[in-house]
């Protein structure tokens, strides 16, 4: 018999059930049925891995695009993907999207009557390096509204995907803002159980990560599944 | 544990430029070993009405049933020509289509053997995290002992994770549907 790891289990205070009766759109798509906990193999505990050999410094860089600069409050994000530990998540792959600085996606299905950027096209994506670290450049988003319900906006925010070491740490989620006062009225941003938890995914302005004279910097850790201690036999 | 997770938020409609690539829904693009597969099926909602918005993202084993991974420490052969990672969105009518091989048997826990399955994840607008299930294969012998299908409490339900041959074309062409939710809603799993 050989010991192998597997990975904790959903903090539950920090994951938003699928049913939520404030948003709108979970309301035909979240399933009813209670969900079949799966004793974690080797299925689980593997996962994609992604090498650099696609990436470019450029895909790191939203604040140009197409020949010319982006409009907008220029911003750097930048922080650690970390295990429940503390370990730094090495060589993993994020991806990002997000609104230009007027609240508007390139992206066929946002009507929202606000104006395009022909610099800015939103996506950006990058692998972390050996501290875990990520990177990025681009400019503030706006808020936008959506028809969640009478007069809904959503905060600014910046959507982020992450693998982590495997299946089971797999993560999509979204950065806000200090001081949104969107927040407060977000279903989206509140459909997280726990206070606490919620304050985890708003980014702290950072005076040192600020680059003088170019661009103003925000901090934001991602901290995904951890190594469980308690041994598995296999 | 010193640190707390990261909470999961939705994807929201608008990531296809972010995260769908051309080619990723074929994951034996580079001439993988096995037999090819084509997978095509539908997300639909509680309404059965088409999800257009869906992601869906493949993880499996090669065809010797090997995950390409470090964790994955055994001595069967890795195939070079697959990474067993695939990417597809839903169109308009809430249809996916991959290409794939079908994966060989891996261990479960203990000393059991799981047979051929895909690992899938599921994100859509109005999901909060995603969803996670299994494609399994039809008229697959090692169905009858695989520990999570005969885990199921609800043996009705479990037809939901096999795929079904698609009537009038060949042997490899197989159908999954995802349901969200209502009737004949998939199963879907805590990991």
């Amino acid at each position: 018999m050989t010991t192998r790891i597997h990975y904790t289990r959903e903090d539950a205070g920090a994951h938003p059930s699928n049913a939520q009766a404030t948003y709108a759109s979970t309301l035909k798509r979240a399933p009813q049925q209670a969900l079949i906990r799966l004793e974690q193999t080797l299925s689980e505990i593997t996962g994609p891995r992604f090498g650099r050999e696609h990436l470019s410094a450029a895909d790191a860089d939203l604040s140009r695009w197409n020949g010319g600069e982006a409009l907008g409050e220029r911003i750097l994000v930048t922080g650690r993907v970390l295990d429940e530990d503390a370990r730094p998540i090495c060589e993993t792959f994020i991806e990002i999207w997000q609104a230009n600085a007027a609240g508007r996606y390139a992206h066929d299905v946002d009507q929202h009557d606000a104006p395009l950027d022909p610099h800015f096209c939103g996506v950006g994506r990058m692998m972390t390096d050996e501290h875990g670290v990520y990177r990025f450049l681009t400019v503030k988003p706006g808020a936008y509204p959506w028809r969640n319900h009478h007069n809904a906006w959503r905060p600014q925010h910046i959507h982020f995907s992450l693998f982590g070491p495997s299946f089971a740490t797999r993560l999509v989620t979204q950065m806000y803002f200090p001081g949104d006062p969107l927040l407060a009225l977000d279903p989206i941003f509140n459909s997280i159980p726990d206070m606490d938890a919620r304050q985890r995914l708003v980014a702290a302005f950072d005076i040192d990560v600020t680059m003088p004279e170019y661009a103003l910097g925000y901090r934001f850790d991602l901290v995904l599944r951890g190594r469980d201690a308690t041994p598995m036999e296999a | 544990m010193g640190l707390r997770q990261t909470p999961s938020q939705t994807v929201g409609p608008f990531f296809s430029k972010a995260l769908l690539r051309e080619g990723w829904n074929d994951l034996a693009a580079h001439g993988a070993a096995g037999q090819s597969i084509a997978i095509t099926g539908r997300v639909l909602d509680g309404d059965g009405a088409p999800v257009p918005d869906a992601l869906l993202e493949l993880w499996q084993a090669n065809a010797a049933g090997r995950y390409d991974h470090p964790d994955d420490v055994r001595d069967t052969p890795l195939d070079p020509q697959f990474s067993g990672f695939g990417r597809a969105g839903t169109d308009a009518q809430g249809r996916f289509r991959f290409r794939t091989i079908k994966p060989g048997p891996v261990p479960g826990a203990g000393t059991s053997l799981q047979a051929p399955h895909i690992n899938v994840s599921v994100f859509a607008r109005g999901l909060l995290k995603r969803l996670v299930t299994r494609i399994y294969f039809p008229d697959e012998p090692l169905n009858a002992n695989d520990p999570v299908l005969n885990s199921l409490p609800d043996t009705t339900r479990r037809a939901t994770l096999i795929a079904r041959p698609v009537e009038g074309e060949s042997k490899s062409d197989l159908s999954f549907d995802l349901v969200l939710q209502g009737d004949n809603e998939t199963i879907f799993f805590d990991v």
